[in-house]
Order: C-alpha cells, then sequence, then structure tokens
C-alpha cells in the first residue's frame, strides 16, 4: 500500500543515506579542523523569535499553535536561531565566537524544481569578526569545504549587498519605486529593470549606470570598471570588496572567487560581502551567504558576523555530476 | 557609456553553449536575430526533424516556447528565446531577462463578442466575471490588480471558441493581428500588457559563462537595435 508524504519532502534509503552521511562528515571535519564548534537547535521556535531575523523574506511558511496558543513556526535558515542562540547562551562569550550545524530547514517553494520544501544546509557561523578579515575566514572555509566534497570546478561569487541600497539613495529613489527596481535586480529583470528606473524619473545617465553595474562580473578587473562608473555607492562597494578581495589574494585564496556586482541575496539581514556559490555542473546554486553586521543586534547584542549555508542535497548531486563527468561511462 | 564585457577567466565551461530555440510563431524571427548575431542557423531552417543541433560555439535546441523557462531555469540550456507572456505565466521561474528582442510584438487582451454585455452584466449582477484562458495566472494578477474578482476557466486549445458557445463571459488571450477575434465576432476590450521576445538566461550559466553570454547578448541587442 502508498502512503502519501507532502509534497517537496522526501524518504531518504540506505544507498544515498550513506553518501550523504560521508559527504556531511567530510564537511563537518573541515568545519571542527577550523574551529567551529557544531550545535543544534529545534526544528521549531516561536515566530516572533524568527520574524525578529527578518519578518519580510526570512519569515517561515510553516506556523502552528501549540496548546498553550502560542504561535510556533519551523525555521527557514539556521542563521536566525543561531543568532538567537548566541544572544541567550553566549552573551557574555570571547569573540569570534565559531559556530558550525547541519541541520534540516523548511520553506513553502514549489517543489519539483531542483528546490525541496525540506532541506538540509551545512554552514558556519562567524560572530564578532569584522570585515574584511572575517569574511576573509569564513571564504576560506568555504573553499576547503567545497575542496573537501570534491568540487574542484565550483565557483564562489563575492557581492555587495549595500551596493544598489545605497545607489539608490544617492539617485533620490525611494519608497515604491525603490523596492520595485531591487525586486527587479533580485530577479536579474534587466528589461523590467530600466522600465522601472526610467519611471522612477531617473536620467538616461543614471539608468545606465545601474544598468551596467548589475552586468559587472569577473576577476579583479571588475571593480576598476566599476569605479570607471563612478558615485559614492560604488565608490564605497567597491573599496569594500577591493579590500576583501585584496586580502584573499595575499592569502592566495581568490582564485575560484569572482566579484560580482550583479549579486542580490533575497534574505533581507545581509549587509555588506554577500556569497553565492555555483558549480558548472549543475543549473541551481548550492548554496551563499555573506555579512550580518546588523542582525545580532535585533537580539540584544551588537556584533558583526559572516556564515554560509550549502545546501547539501545540491552538493551531493554536484559531486554526482562531477564525478559522471570524470568518467564517462 | 560603454562597459568592456567581463571575462570569466578560469571558469571552464562544459561544450558549447546550449541555446533554446521556440518552435512556432517565434521561429522564423528567432532564426533571423540570430542570423544577425552571426549564429549559423541554416541546419535548423532545413528539413530535418531533429530537436537538437551541434554548432561551432552554440548549439541550438528546438522546443515548445512554453519549455523554455523549464529548461533554462534547471540549466538543461544555458540560455533562450521566448515569449515575454510564456515568462509572465510563468513568472516564479527563476531565469534572468536579458533582453528585450522586439520582434513577435503581439498583445495580451481581454475580449468579449461583439455587441454582447454578458462581462459588464456578470460583474454586475454575480459578482464575478468567468474568463476563459490559456494563461490563467496573467489574467488572474490583472483582475485582482484591477479590484475584480474572475473565475478563470484554463483551455488548453483554440479559447475563441468558449464564449461562443458559453464556457464563460470573456477570454484573456495573446492578439497579434487581430484577425482570428475578427473572424470568431470577438472584439478586444482591454489590453493587459504588450508582449515581445525575450533573451533568458540560466543564472549559473550567466555567472560561469560570463563572457559567452555578454558577448552573445551584445550581438542580439546590436541586431535587435530600432
Amino acid at each position: 500500500m502508498i502512503h502519501p508524504i507532502p509534497p517537496g519532502t522526501r524518504d531518504i534509503l540506505p544507498d544515498e543515506m550513506r553518501e550523504l552521511r560521508r559527504l556531511h562528515l567530510a564537511m563537518i571535519e573541515v568545519f571542527e579542523s577550523r574551529g567551529y564548534g557544531e550545535v543544534a537547535t529545534p526544528a521549531i521556535e516561536y515566530d516572533e523569535v524568527l520574524a525578529r531575523g527578518d519578518g519580510r523574506t526570512a519569515a517561515s511558511a510553516y506556523r502552528f499553535f501549540d496548546e498553550r496558543g502560542d504561535l510556533l513556526a519551523l525555521r527557514s535558515d539556521m542563521t536566525v536561531p543561531i543568532a538567537r542562540l548566541v544572544a541567550s547562551r553566549y552573551a557574555d562569550s570571547e569573540w569570534p565566537l565559531r559556530l558550525c550545524y547541519l541541520a534540516n530547514a523548511f520553506r513553502a517553494v514549489r517543489p519539483q524544481r531542483g528546490q525541496m520544501r525540506e532541506f538540509a544546509q551545512a554552514g558556519v557561523e562567524l560572530i564578532g569578526a569584522p570585515a574584511p578579515a572575517g569574511t576573509v575566514e569564513i571564504i576560506e572555509v568555504l573553499e576547503a569545504t567545497l575542496d573537501a566534497a570534491g568540487l574542484d570546478r565550483a565557483v564562489i561569487g563575492l557581492g555587495d549587498a549595500d551596493l544598489y541600497r545605497q545607489l539608490l539613495t544617492e539617485f533620490k529613489v525611494e519608497g515604491e519605486a525603490r523596492d520595485a527596481i531591487l525586486g527587479r535586480l533580485a530577479t536579474h529583470d534587466l528589461v523590467g529593470l530600466e522600465v522601472e528606473l526610467s519611471q522612477a524619473g531617473l536620467a538616461a545617465e543614471q539608468v545606465d549606470t545601474c544598468v551596467a553595474l548589475s552586468q559587472l562580473r569577473g576577476g579583479r578587473e571588475v571593480l576598476d570598471q566599476a569605479r570607471a562608473i563612478g558615485g559614492t555607492a560604488v565608490e564605497r562597494a567597491t573599496a569594500r570588496l577591493g579590500e576583501t578581495f585584496g586580502a584573499l589574494e595575499e592569502r592566495g585564496v581568490a582564485e575560484r572567487v569572482r566579484v560580482d556586482l550583479g549579486l542580490l541575496r533575497d534574505l533581507g539581514y545581509y549587509s555588506g560581502a554577500i556569497l553565492e556559490v555555483y558549480d558548472p555542473a549543475i543549473g541551481h546554486v548550492l548554496g551563499g551567504g555573506g555579512r550580518y553586521d546588523e542582525l545580532l543586534k535585533r537580539f540584544g547584542i551588537d556584533l558583526p558576523a559572516a556564515g554560509f549555508a550549502l545546501y547539501l542535497e545540491r552538493v551531493h548531486v554536484a559531486q554526482m555530476e562531477e564525478s559522471r563527468r570524470e568518467e564517462p561511462s | 557609456m560603454s562597459v568592456e564585457v567581463a571575462g570569466m577567466a578560469g571558469a571552464k565551461a562544459d561544450g558549447p553553449l546550449k541555446l533554446a530555440v521556440p518552435r512556432g510563431a517565434l521561429l522564423s524571427g528567432t532564426l533571423d536575430v540570430l542570423d544577425a548575431a552571426g549564429v549559423d542557423t541554416a541546419a535548423v531552417r532545413g528539413e530535418s526533424r531533429s530537436l537538437i543541433f551541434p554548432g561551432e560555439g552554440i548549439t541550438l535546441v528546438t522546443m515548445r516556447p512554453s519549455d523554455v523557462p523549464t529548461y533554462v531555469e534547471a540549466g538543461a540550456a544555458d540560455v533562450g528565446i521566448t515569449g515575454k507572456d510564456v515568462l509572465l505565466e510563468q513568472a516564479d521561474r527563476m531565469v534572468y531577462e536579458l533582453l528585450d528582442l522586439g520582434f513577435g510584438r503581439c498583445r495580451m487582451v481581454l475580449a468579449g463578442r461583439k455587441g454582447d454585455e454578458s462581462l459588464g452584466e456578470s460583474q454586475r449582477r454575480l459578482g464575478m466575471m468567468r474568463i476563459a484562458t490559456k494563461y490563467p495566472r496573467i489574467a488572474e494578477r490583472y483582475f485582482e490588480s484591477t479590484g475584480r474578482q474572475v473565475e478563470t476557466i484554463e483551455v488548453k486549445g483554440s479559447v475563441e471558441l468558449a464564449p461562443l458557445i458559453g464556457l464563460g463571459d470573456g477570454i484573456v488571450d495573446l492578439v497579434a493581428t487581430g484577425r482570428t477575434l475578427e473572424e470568431n465576432d470577438l472584439e478586444v476590450r482591454e489590453e493587459i500588457v504588450e508582449c515581445t521576445a525575450r533573451f533568458v538566461a540560466n543564472r549559473v550559466a550567466h555567472k560561469l559563462r560570463a563572457a559567452e553570454i555578454d558577448e552573445l547578448t551584445a550581438k542580439l541587442r546590436e541586431a535587435t537595435a530600432p
């Protein structure tokens, strides 16, 4: 007899589980060897706590009442629960604090598109280490993790979460028009972006600046190309990115990092450097992260922080595709 | 202002770029702009029944226009060309829309029978209209944004048939010349959005094959410049 399970969820059987476990252990070993201690938090939290992290975009889609009438929610990522944990349990700790996890999170995505509603994430959070040193550290851990997973072709995109917010402030675009423009940038709808920018009353030159910036991605030369475009927001973002990228070069770990001024993460708590991870073997993003220097403030401790999370199952798919590519049958 | 095409030094590509080509009404326009952009389309124009046409630097893959976002989102095709109507109807597909190619221009409209007031009458007396369409999400979003309630009835084939024999009060459909509406005694009541062919890219390919995609985008932009 067949008993259904909800769409976007799945069972894992021994053959796959064995490989996932191996991958998980390899990743945790990298995290631990670099001083990141593994933690677990409950899958359900008070909705009010998760909403504090990011009410608009990270709020859970799965909410329910307990027997006392309190509103509970399934977590949609691990960064917010860990911010809660750090504020409650480590307020008097010595900084920086290094934590890592492998945990399931839940999002109401439309299934069957390489996205599940319940998925496993492996990641790290580095609390109390400011940019650029903190950013450089998590990128190094990320690279070591990708190496441990055997994804030596994987690439890390490095962008700046504040670039367009500051650019639009500089252009004096506010309110709905600003949200519409940021929305087009996030989905990378360039045709719609030009329309929204013109409708917001920007001059042709400003429209060109914004569109051109969103297309700049590559090596260090991208920073010079951006600087040539000019403006305070661009100057600030390229200075920050240049500092981070320079530190990565100094440590000899910049080779697989691509500067990407078109990058925009959909989670609202990011500020400063943001990351995304790609592998040529699969069409979906493997994971991402970045700095969230303002998030812990919402939990009562004012500390800079950064982290990343990889989708365990997608890394597993990429691993399989890469090994197929190496040994064509 | 011009910005130099950003190179992706070090990103190792897997074979030629795969471009999803829509069959049907957009096919000839697509092949024309590809020719103008220096992509060889002779094989697709030939008599072959193949679906895949390997070429130098770019492999063309032909498919239904409505499948283009699916293939591109998954990365099975790196880039593709399809109508804005398809992209709007599948708005939740994560593909990057890089360029308005300008051809295949048509309008998404609300149409009703000539001289027939059932759209207005249903709205007034029943509080909602019944709309037959192949584009239920575009229709729902449009009526929601204009504060009207509708019951959308999704059909797959000739939607003009629906109001003629009593399935719905009107239709939401794509109109190029308006001849089909005319022949079926229907008329445009409201224009919803204008649609043209768009050039789209997979999110990861756009990052990892930046130089190739930027070059193709620039050529297509030049080929379609007004």
